[in-house]
């Protein structure tokens, strides 16, 4: 027997081919009041409460609503509709929301708010255990007032920029007298907020309904938000191409995709909305080694780094050349009256030889371990261009290159670098996660925080005299000076300050409408139907 | 028959040993990787004070020393329970169960195409060796054998899924559709054409060229001059002589590909979006989530396993020779 190339085979063959295409070709997901989002993580716990982060924040925020939310005016009420610090920075007192009711249909109270408080974001929450330290007692006088007591003097200043993150308000009736951190509604949320938890179909997707009980009457326009599981970067474009999702926020599809993609019809790139989730490219020094332990040698690879190639080659233009801790997106705190260190070869070259290194025969001055951070392509790509700058000025750099678990215990725990590459975030205050980077005396293993060993008793000084001054124009002062001790003294190297982008639907309204868009509540996003 | 079943018997007893051996290795291999489940967890969440980090360890029980956790899993897993995974806070039984039909549909149907499709395009080739469909057949096997599986999938994807629109460009199913019985099994079918594809593709250009090979071996033996000399007709001695003497290596291929099965497919589970085991296993390791990690590679080891027994027992049948001498 042989396998016959006949007429009539040929014929059968185009006709099983014909007849593919008759298959329903898949229309745009957005149509029908749905919207489905390109989701790259499931978080282990959805709890916004428990875990303040964006990869929670994403899809919880829609869920679970914390007391404000940040516009791009300024903080906007939400539980709360109005707040007031006592002139001893030992109060605060939050008037909250009348009317709001959880999914279950339970009316929201105060008691709500101080359970939080005392049983969730002070004890168990990974941000709010800093900020909330103080905290002593929520005092509830009325189901609508919520007053904080705290033992030492708390800027008020600091609690409003933080209250978008670490505020998210769980139901007491639901979570009094469980085990809080085993309860299952930590992977099935209930809240306040525009959507209601619906289904998660874990590797799949998440799903969430309309709250047709929304406490702004009239929002949230959309009946249901799909989160669909996609890990695969290039699947998102794909998708999101063939109209599978209607929006896939944070850089999810790869810049060099950018182009292409917002120039597909009904498709657009944003790159707003992400002005207060700014992430920092910066370099991280082991300050325990010789070398790094030397001012000018960290001049020199400042002066080292061409942050504009940096921006146009890695970033393709989607980032902004930083000079020091603050991002220029905070503009409450950001000064550009700093130390700022050009691109000059020379002047790194001859602060390298001051310093006491000279170039041997082979021109090299001394050899070190640089760790890219490897969460983000960005930043691995930043270490390949550091490691060809460092070569420039007499340094060899060996990349070492671990993933992700691998590197928080090189640099966080076992302080095995000499240089690393971090991508820090600025959180709305520089007392959130930026001073951590600087101030002295933090425990081995935590991570994103100063563990170069680097200890300067002037800055450390600083951080503390802001952390406890209430008046808001003299805390700014401080942490304008703050900057210019940073980048004079080189704790690290701010390079670059980097926002995400999002790729929409045009038939997306009210798309990137605050500065913090991708992980607000989206109550008055709309689809055109 | 009997040959069969001594084999069976030995074979089960020897695997025992094995498992034991598995799960000690993958534990302790985890265990000298850099950085801890509760690492993997900070760099997802961005980070907490030291307080919340050693909460943290006590609640993954990463406070306790490696051999007292080893014997933890090893007791429980004798009463059958696998425990709970750390990175997806779920039982990790309920995770394995959700994903494993999902990869055995995939590979399981991959497999069977590029078997079926392979061993007949190899007996078109290793018809007459040398001849055009031959050389035709063979590069471009070859060709198809070397492109890299995701470029392969991204250019299925594009091709069908962006431009053409024929199938879904990712996922298993319809989200939240409602269908059920036959409509959802034929959703199914539809989303799992193009990841079924791109890996039957790849695998079939090592069938084809396995059972070619074969037989332009069989070809130069001296029975086959012995058969044409009888005059039995030239596809005859093709299907009945030649063909079957080359499959028995393609039956080893088989079982070397079921192990190779549920590792091969991470790479396509990811660029079409598939929650299978691939995708697990590759976040149980990035999550240092030593328990899944484990419960993934004993259920493997299991199936690799039972894979074997199936390839021998064939073989058994197949091949007079195996297992004959066995002593009982």
């Amino acid at each position: 027997m042989s396998i016959q190339i006949t007429r009539r085979n040929l014929i059968r063959g185009a006709a099983i081919l014909l007849g593919t295409t008759a298959l329903p070709s898949f229309a745009l997901a957005a149509a029908g009041g749905r919207l489905v989002i390109a989701s790259d993580s499931e978080p282990r716990n959805l709890n916004p409460a428990m875990v303040a982060s964006n990869g929670v924040f994403f899809i919880a925020s829609k869920i679970v609503e914390p007391l404000a939310e940040l516009g791009y005016d300024g903080m906007k009420p939400l539980l709360a509709t109005s707040w007031h610090g006592s002139d001893d920075g030992k109060t605060l007192t939050f008037k909250l929301r009348e009317g709001v009711t959880w999914h279950d249909g339970q009316p929201f109270t105060a008691a709500d708010v101080a359970f939080s408080a005392m049983e969730v974001w002070k004890p168990l929450q990974n941000l709010g255990r800093a900020i909330f330290v103080n905290l002593e007692a929520v005092e509830t006088p009325d189901d609508h007032t919520a007053i904080f007591r705290f033992s030492q003097p708390t800027p008020v200043q600091l609690i409003q920029n933080a209250l978008p993150v670490v505020t998210s308000v769980l139901p007491k009736h639901l979570y009094e007298g469980s085990d809080i951190k085993e309860n299952p509604l930590n992977l099935a949320p209930v809240g306040t907020g525009p959507f209601k938890f619906a289904e998660h179909r874990p590797g799949q997707y998440y799903r969430l309904t309309k709250n047709d009980a929304y406490w702004n009457a009239g929002e949230p326009n959309i009946d249901e938000l799909i989160y669909r599981v996609l890990p695969d970067r290039a699947a998102a474009a794909n998708s999101l191409e063939a109209g599978e999702i209607g929006l896939a926020a944070f850089s999810m599809v790869p810049l060099v995709e950018l182009d292409r993609i917002g120039q597909i019809d009904g498709l657009e790139v944003i790159t707003k909305g992400y002005e207060a989730l700014t992430y920092q490219l910066i370099v991280e020094i082991n300050h325990r080694r010789e070398h790094m332990a030397n001012l000018k040698v960290r001049q020199a690879i400042a002066h080292a780094i061409d942050k504009q190639f940096v921006i146009d080659a890695i970033f393709l233009g989607y980032a902004a050349a930083a000079t020091g801790p603050v991002p220029a997106n905070a503009p409450e705190f950001y000064t550009p009256k700093v130390t700022q260190y050009d691109f000059d070869l020379d002047k790194a070259n001859a602060l390298l030889d001051e310093a006491g290194y000279p170039k041997d025969a082979s021109g090299v001055r001394f050899s070190l371990d640089l760790l890219p951070a490897p969460y983000f392509s960005e930043t691995k790509q930043f270490g390949d261009y550091l490691r060809q700058a460092l070569i420039k000025i007499g340094i060899e750099a060996r990349i070492v290159a671990n993933d992700s678990a691998g590197h928080q215990k090189a640099v966080y725990t076992d302080h095995d670098f000499d240089l690393a590459i971090a991508p820090t975030v600025f959180r709305g205050d520089p007392a959130i996660s930026t001073t951590v980077l600087v101030r002295s005396g933090l425990p081995a293993g935590v991570s994103f925080s100063n563990q170069g060993g680097y200890a300067n008793p002037q800055a450390d000084a600083l951080i503390d005299k802001a952390a406890v001054t209430l008046d808001t124009d003299k805390r700014t002062a401080l942490y304008k000076e703050f900057q210019q001790l940073v980048a004079a003294d080189l704790p690290l190297i701010n390079v670059a300050d980097w926002s995400f982008t999002s790729v929409a639907a045009t038939s997306l309204g009210n798309v990137a409408n605050n500065p913090r868009w991708p992980v607000s509540n989206w109550s008055d996003l709309t689809v055109e139907r | 028959m009997k040959r069969a079943w001594r084999l069976l018997l030995r074979r089960s007893l020897t695997s025992i040993p094995v498992l034991m051996l598995v799960i000690t290795g993958t534990f302790l291999l985890l265990e000298n990787a850099s950085g801890d489940a509760a690492d993997a967890y900070l760099v997802a969440i961005g980070g907490g004070d030291a307080g919340y980090v050693a909460d943290l360890r006590a609640e993954y029980g990463l406070d306790r020393s490696v051999w007292v956790r080893l014997w933890f899993y090893i007791s429980n897993l004798a009463q059958l329970d696998l425990g709970q995974s750390v990175a997806l806070n779920r039982p990790i039984l309920d995770v394995i169960l959700e994903r494993l039909p999902v990869t055995l549909w995939l590979m399981g149907s991959a497999v069977a195409l590029s078997f079926v499709f392979g061993s007949l395009l190899g007996v078109l080739a290793g018809a007459r060796p040398g001849s055009a469909t031959d050389r035709t057949l063979s590069i471009g096997s070859l060709a198809l054998y070397s492109v890299p599986s995701f470029w392969l999938g991204l250019v299925l994807s594009v091709v069908f899924a962006v431009q053409l629109r024929w199938f879904p460009v990712s996922g298993i199913e319809t989200i939240a559709s409602g269908k059920t019985g036959l409509a959802r099994a034929g959703d199914i079918a539809l989303h799992l054409v193009l990841p079924v594809a791109s890996l039957a593709m790849l695998y079939l250009a090592l069938f084809l060229r396995l059972m070619r090979a074969g037989m332009a071996e069989v070809w130069r033996q001296d029975f086959v001059l012995a058969a044409r000399a009888r005059g039995i007709k030239h596809h005859k001695i093709i299907l009945q002589h030649i063909a079957r003497n080359a499959l028995l290596p393609l039956i080893t291929m088989l079982g070397l590909q079921a192990a190779g099965m549920l590792g091969g497919s991470v790479v396509i589970e990811g660029v079409f979006g598939i929650p299978g085991f691939g995708r697990l296993a590759a976040e149980a390791v990035s999550g240092r989530d030593a328990p899944l990690l484990m419960g993934v590679i004993l259920t493997s080891s299991i199936l690799v396993i039972l894979v074997n027994l199936a390839v021998d027992m064939v073989y058994a049948l197949l091949d007079p020779r195996v297992g004959a001498s066995d002593p009982a």
